[in-house]
């Protein structure tokens, strides 16, 4: 392992030192591949794309980069694995998912994480009526948040009752949305059912059907009345208060406070035959995740205005300014302060933890997409396969020395691992070094030793 | 005179010019008036109409990103977009400079070997969009016309070749583009491994649909003209003892030629249909690409931005159809002329 280690150190400072080399005297790194094209979805958390884009950040690393929106998060993650992208916008989920072959089976890497936080579970104005009456009340009559899905409970059961499935949507199998609207729904004892063999739509035992729909694509599904409720990123779920179609009920980061989000995904292969490009597109990241947070949001109303152009995010300005200025409204006209609604930077908000990428598969676990239960160092060694921290860390110190970024703002010492997180709506604490610890305490969900049989029910292996 | 005439008529244009220039020639000018208002003032009237119509209706429909633009909410996109495409073509230019400036600092810094020149990395503009659509429908017709007139002619020739290709023709010809996209999507990116500048994989793709969709209407009009030529033309060929080569271009093909650009019209009209359809679906660039990205922006000005879009499609449609029919008209001596 020493051996291992020390060797992976000399080759990363030979690597070092030949681009110290060859950019002595340009003051550009020598990138391999200098015309690229980056896939994204239209969603706010696109942000450092755009904004290294527009403030030439791509260019100054020598990049000529051309943003291309994609149709869904299926086509973007196969355009990467084909190579007719070169690097995307990813959920978090897609390259751990990818990598275990859960899904589409191909090596998919990731050095940058895009954000925390931005996303919202948004029910339409039908079941929001029929919810409301339950939910406490603050003295000026609004309800008090955050809204546990307790109060939904009744709805879907009376749904049931009336043998009417509850349907809700989200974005992608292996998406953050998947994970936070099921530990939404789990949490407040509504099960969101399974994954199993012989069910890959993950419906088995299912209170609450989920489905996938595209993210642009929710607020009309919602007002066609195919979905009742979902979980997506901004601004869908602002969208809909303006459309006057739903009613935001929770965000995730009341589900959970400050949880990764997005990450910026290339595929091995690409990575290893460009590994100064993939440095120089790491480090005009960083560079824009810094302006986005710089100086308490600052620079945000100047973020909404690129966003809002119709080649990026494309949505009104004033829907995007919404949660992107530290706002969020629920009800129309029941605004409140999140300020932490979309961190970029912020906590080290960036740095690639090898603890976020476990939390995820943890949550693959829990709901039966890994079928099989597996040891910790499982867990481990998948994280340290997907995330990259080396390479962020090589990015944030060219940075550093050239003056564009603050010694003190990023985690030089850390491994990799979060201190362990309490700040779940179920209070179940998080830690990432025990990822089987951490299932054995929820309610609802597989466990260690435990399969999903083919016929949908929940038994030991 | 009469020439100028025939060829006002020819290029489409004739019933707006035609009757002045009867008049100066010394026709009744009632009959003239009465054909200029039967030509022109009518559909102008019937636009007007519509325009009013869709003015008054638009506004009373609420849909989720507000009401459906009226023809002026339209107007005001279709500004809007050149306007964007003015302020792209400006970043272009700055995109330009900035890279001369770099290039000048690698040759002042000894490094030539380093100066590159590279495209505008932006976004493509309505109109960038629009020149892409024309491109590949072309490219696309232009496959399925080399394809189609051959097999047709040979299809018209023989009976033999005709009832083999029957069935086939039968049965492809009705298959809409959409369930032909992923199979020309797999084979393509199956195929096409090292995809050139000129012809980037989703161009060809596109391309190819539309070849797919629009080889029909031409096959079959050109099978439909070679086997409805006079059969004395044809025994006077084999009394001639004519090569089979100097027949088909000296006697089949000039006798069909009416018919076959019958087929190329339609063929343009729905490989432009379909091509717009293909890009929506598969997200290659063009209008179709446009019209999706729009409504997956949902803003509030997106579905102005789209009418926008449907508009130039039918005016777009309408000018290749217009352009057909003069080829048409310049290449046979139908009764028309």
């Amino acid at each position: 392992m020493t051996v291992q280690t020390s060797a992976k150190f000399c080759a990363a400072l030979v690597g070092a030192v030949s681009i110290i080399a060859t950019t002595a005297s340009a003051e550009w790194l020598d990138v391999e591949k200098d015309e690229l094209t980056l896939g994204f979805i239209k969603l706010t958390d696109m942000a450092p794309l755009a904004v290294a884009y527009e403030l030439g950040y791509f260019e100054d690393e020598g990049l000529y980069v051309t943003l291309e929106p994609q149709a869904n998060w299926k086509v973007l993650l196969d355009r990467v694995i084909d190579g007719e992208l070169d690097g995307a916008h990813m959920l978090a989920g897609q390259p751990l998912g990818a990598t275990i072959g859960f899904g589409t089976q191909a090596d998919i890497i990731t050095a940058f994480s895009m954000d925390l936080n931005g996303n919202g579970i948004t029910v339409s104005n039908e079941v929001w009526e029929q919810m409301k009456p339950g939910i406490p009340k603050m003295a000026d009559g609004r309800p008090v948040h955050p809204i546990g899905a307790e109060y939904l409970k009744p709805v879907v059961d009376s749904y049931r009752d009336q043998g009417k499935p509850f349907k809700m949507g989200m974005v992608f199998p292996v998406s953050t949305h998947n994970y936070e609207l099921r530990y939404w729904l789990a949490a407040g004892g509504i099960n969101p059912g399974y994954y199993g063999k012989t069910d890959i739509t993950g419906q088995f035992q299912a209170d609450a059907l989920l489905s996938v729909t595209p993210p642009p694509q929710m607020p009309a599904t919602l007002e066609a009345g195919t979905i009742y409720g979902y979980c997506v990123g901004e601004p869908w779920n602002q969208q809909a208060v303006f459309k006057g179609i739903g009613v935001p009920v929770i965000t995730d980061y009341e589900i959970w406070k400050d949880n990764p989000e997005k990450v910026f995904g290339v595929s091995r292969e690409w990575a290893e035959e460009n590994p100064n490009t993939h440095l120089a597109l790491v480090k005009a990241l960083i560079r824009a995740a810094i302006w986005l947070d710089e100086n308490d949001n600052a620079n945000r109303e100047e973020a909404v205005e690129i966003l809002a152009r119709s080649e990026y995010v494309g949505a009104d300005a004033e829907v995007i300014a919404n949660s992107m200025t530290g706002t969020f409204e629920y009800e129309k006209g029941d605004k409140r302060d999140i300020p932490d609604f979309n961190v970029f930077f912020r906590y080290n908000a960036t740095y690639p933890y090898y603890s976020d990428a476990i939390w995820y598969l943890t949550q693959m676990r829990r709901w039966g997409q890994i079928a099989e239960s597996k040891p910790d160092s499982w867990y481990m060694d998948t994280a340290k396969k997907v995330y990259r921290p080396d390479v962020y860390l090589e990015a944030a110190r060219m940075l550093v020395d050239e003056g564009k970024a603050d010694e003190a703002d990023f985690p030089w010492d850390t491994d990799g691992f979060k201190p362990p997180q309490k700040e779940f709506i179920d209070d179940i604490t998080f830690n990432g070094r025990k990822p089987n610890e951490y299932l054995a305490q929820f309610p609802i969900g597989l466990k260690e030793g435990e399969i999903v049989s083919d016929d949908g029910r929940v038994v030991s292996e | 005179m009469r020439k100028v005439m025939n060829i006002f008529s020819i290029i489409g244009i004739g019933f707006i010019l035609n009757p002045f220039i009867r008049m100066t020639m010394g026709e009744s000018p009632k009959q003239n008036f009465a054909a200029l208002w039967r030509d022109l003032g009518i559909p102008l009237l019937a636009i007007l109409g519509f325009l009013a119509a869709w003015s008054a209706g638009a506004s009373q429909v609420e849909t989720s990103l507000g009401k459906i633009p009226g023809p002026v909410a339209v107007w005001e996109q279709f500004e809007a977009l050149v306007d964007d495409h003015k302020a792209t073509r400006e970043k272009a230019a700055a995109f330009y400079d900035r890279q001369d400036a770099r290039n000048q600092r690698f040759i002042d810094e000894g490094f030539p070997e380093r100066v590159k020149e590279r495209a505008f990395t932006g976004k493509p503009t309505y109109f960038d969009q629009i020149w892409t659509s024309l491109r590949t429908v072309f490219f696309g017709f232009l496959i399925a016309t080399i394809v189609a007139v051959p097999i047709g002619i040979f299809c018209g020739l023989s009976k033999s070749v005709n009832a083999a290709m029957n069935p086939l023709i039968q049965v492809f010809k009705p298959v809409s583009p959409l369930a032909w996209l992923p199979i020309v999507t797999m084979v393509v990116s199956a195929v096409y491994l090292t995809p050139s500048e000129a012809f980037p994989k989703a161009f060809l793709i596109s391309a190819i649909t539309v070849t797919l969709c629009s080889l029909w209407p031409t096959l079959i009009n050109t099978a439909h003209g070679v086997s409805s030529i006079d059969k004395d033309l044809m025994n006077v060929s084999q009394v001639l003892q004519l090569r089979a080569f100097d027949k088909i271009t000296k006697l089949v093909i000039p006798s069909s030629l009416p018919l076959i650009f019958t087929g190329l019209r339609l063929s343009l009209g729905v490989g432009w249909m379909v091509l717009i359809a293909a890009e929506m679906l598969a997200q290659n660039p063009g209008l179709g690409k446009f019209v999706w990205d729009e409504f997956q922006n949902g803003s509030s000005t997106s579905l102005a931005r789209i009418m926008v879009a449907v508009l130039t499609i039918g005016v777009i449609g309408f000018l290749l159809d217009r352009v057909m029919y003069t080829l048409q008209a310049m290449f046979t001596f139908s009764d028309k002329r």
